[in-house]
């Protein structure tokens, strides 16, 4: 059968071993992404408006960050959750978690580095300007930080994109476990082995549909923003808590 | 909560020092705002106003030196001024999204409820904009903006850092009249930087005229205008300097100054020993010319020869090379009148109070 033509009928049939795939996939790399974010963000904020001895450096381990092979990685998280590694007492390998965690290394450098661009791209007074107007020194940073939320949603749909299509930290730390740790792209590389071309097919286009949808949506929100100059839905203030 | 006859200090700031590197850029003895006034510190770039108005405000508190506000100083000072005063930058920033939401910007940054928006944005001509991004708005349109939020804050205290600097003539007026209405109405004082001396005077009921980081001079426009200290404070309140001379002697309390290449003039305005050499200013303005020889008792008066003439809009400024260098302005019609053409001689007189001598 043509591995399109069989591809499509499993995607229209809900095949379940295709469904369960790609419920993983988007678990794992939707967590990994909301920590990177909890975490990458402040870090890339306030390395982008803080000034302290060693900044060039930090800068520039960030900035390394973006070119980070994920095959590297998942062979750092590996050796830190093998069983003579760090962390090996706590059993991760070959675990969601460490999966988790090697995206985590992977999107977070990444948006730490797109956050740290985009703040440093707005004018240096506005959180003066703030000020200036009588908010406190938390809402005031959040003043600032706003005016970058175009560029950090984008940073972290990247980020997403990237994640949820690499193979190789996902293959070394997790171990391609059946309903466990197996994904879309280790998946494909199992199946296209195995002559299941049809499986790989299918994956290869819920892939390539993800990654068009997260362009479709940032193309949507450029788009919204032009029209209404980024108006109505970013103009609500955090509650005062000063 | 308006701005009226000027009352008790409000602001104050003593011994403010700031340096830049080794580089000493503000060194303030005591600047103070009083209740009911509009303050103007004056100078050209470079003086230390911005600096001055960010310590005054404690936005950037100076290294050394003490800020009190209405009988608060230190953290207590800071924070009534986060509170009960507001602050408009030379290039305001508009935030990402609509006009009334940058309207409603401070109210909302402090927790307060946002009423009065339409009203402001009517008072500023800004109510057809209400709706649209803050981002497209003209530099007089976001100046506008910028004056609407910090005044819906009701301040104490309004800090303005050159307003206008960035504007058209026509916006530059629409703004200070805007300023000088809404300003007066709706702040207790009023503190503003400029290097613009028609703002300064226009605005202000005080001027503190900054050089180099120090007040030279403190006073009402008025008393700037007839008394200026020295010849850098004539020249930022508007006077010309080109005419030099040496003191021959006092006569009837005045003095005789020989000029260079010119006859002698009488000086009401100076102090300087005979023989010192001077420097002479005097308002464009206060030279009078004519065709004919004048009639009456001003003593300072001389024939001269018109180098150029060169028109302002509504005035004509004429520069006279021989034999004295000087310029006046004269009125269009007044220009019209008396046919006034480069290469031709007229009449020049002044009287000896409208001349300023300072020693050098």
């Amino acid at each position: 059968m043509n591995p399109f033509a069989e591809a499509w009928e499993l995607l229209t049939a809900g095949d379940l071993y295709v469904r369960d795939v790609v419920l993983s996939s988007l678990s794992i790399s939707g967590s990994a992404l909301v920590l990177a974010t909890l975490i990458s963000v402040p870090i890339g904020v306030a390395v982008g408006l803080m000034r302290f001895r060693g900044r060039t450096p930090v800068v520039a381990l960030l900035n390394t960050g973006l070119a980070l092979p994920p095959v590297v990685v998942g062979l750092a998280v590996y050796l830190l959750l093998s069983r003579s590694g760090p962390l090996g007492a706590l059993g991760l390998l070959y675990s969601p978690a460490a999966m988790v965690l090697a995206q985590v290394f992977l999107a977070g450098p990444y948006i730490a580095a797109v956050t740290l661009a985009a703040v440093q791209g707005i004018p240096d007074d506005v959180l003066l300007q703030a000020r200036g107007l009588g908010a406190s020194r938390a809402r005031a940073l959040w003043l600032h930080v706003r005016e970058a939320r175009w560029s950090l949603v984008t940073a972290v749909a990247a980020g997403f994109g990237a994640i949820v299509s690499e193979v190789g930290a996902a293959m070394i730390v997790g171990g391609n476990i059946l309903g466990r740790t197996r994904v879309m792209t280790t998946t494909i590389v199992l199946e296209a082995r195995r002559g299941n071309f049809g499986v790989a097919v299918a994956l290869g286009m819920v892939l390539l549909a993800i990654a068009l949808a997260v362009n479709l949506g940032l193309l949507a929100v450029a788009r919204g923003r032009a029209r209404t100059g980024a108006a109505a839905g970013g103009a609500r203030l955090p509650p005062v808590t000063s | 909560m308006t701005i009226g006859p000027a009352g008790r200090p409000l602001l104050a700031g003593e011994g403010l020092v700031r340096e830049a590197g080794r580089r000493r850029i503000l060194d303030v003895e005591r600047v103070e705002a009083r209740e009911g006034e509009i303050l103007a510190l004056l100078g050209p770039n470079g003086a230390g106003k911005t600096t001055l108005l960010h310590a005054l405000s404690l936005l950037r508190p100076a290294d050394s030196g003490v800020v009190s506000f209405a009988g608060f100083a230190g953290r207590d000072a800071a924070r009534a001024l986060r509170r009960r005063s507001a602050f408009v930058f030379q290039r305001p920033h508009m935030w990402d999204g609509p006009v009334r939401w940058n309207l409603e910007l401070g109210l909302a940054a402090q927790g307060r409820p946002r009423h009065g928006v339409e009203e402001m944005a009517r008072a500023l001509g800004l109510e057809r904009l209400l709706g649209a991004p803050a981002r497209t708005l003209s530099a007089g349109e976001a100046q506008r903006v910028a004056l609407g939020r910090a005044l819906l804050l009701d301040p104490d205290v309004l800090f303005m850092d050159e307003p206008t600097a960035n504007l058209d003539a026509a916006a530059r007026t629409a703004l200070r009249e805007d300023l000088d209405r809404l300003g007066r109405s709706r702040a207790r004082s009023l503190v503003l930087a400029t290097h613009d001396r028609s703002e300064a005077f226009y605005l202000a009921d005080r001027v503190v005229v900054l050089r180099e980081g120090r007040v030279v001079q403190a006073g009402t426009p008025a008393e700037l205008f007839e008394n200026p200290a020295d010849p850098f404070i004539a020249s930022v309140t508007g006077a010309e300097l080109a005419l030099r001379g040496v003191v021959e002697e006092g006569e009837d309390g005045l003095l005789r100054v020989a000029t260079d290449g010119g006859g002698p003039l009488l000086v009401a305005v100076g102090r300087a020993a005979a023989g010192r050499n001077v420097r002479i200013s005097y308002r464009p303005e206060d030279l009078l010319l004519s065709r004919d020889a004048p009639a009456g008792s001003a003593r300072n008066r001389f024939r001269g020869r018109i180098a150029e003439v060169r028109s302002l809009g509504a005035l004509v400024r004429v520069r006279l090379d021989a034999p004295l260098e000087a310029v006046a302005v004269v009125t269009r019609a007044a220009a019209d009148e008396l046919r006034l053409t480069a290469g031709e001689e007229v009449w020049i007189q002044v009287k000896a109070t409208a001349l300023h001598a300072f020693e050098i």
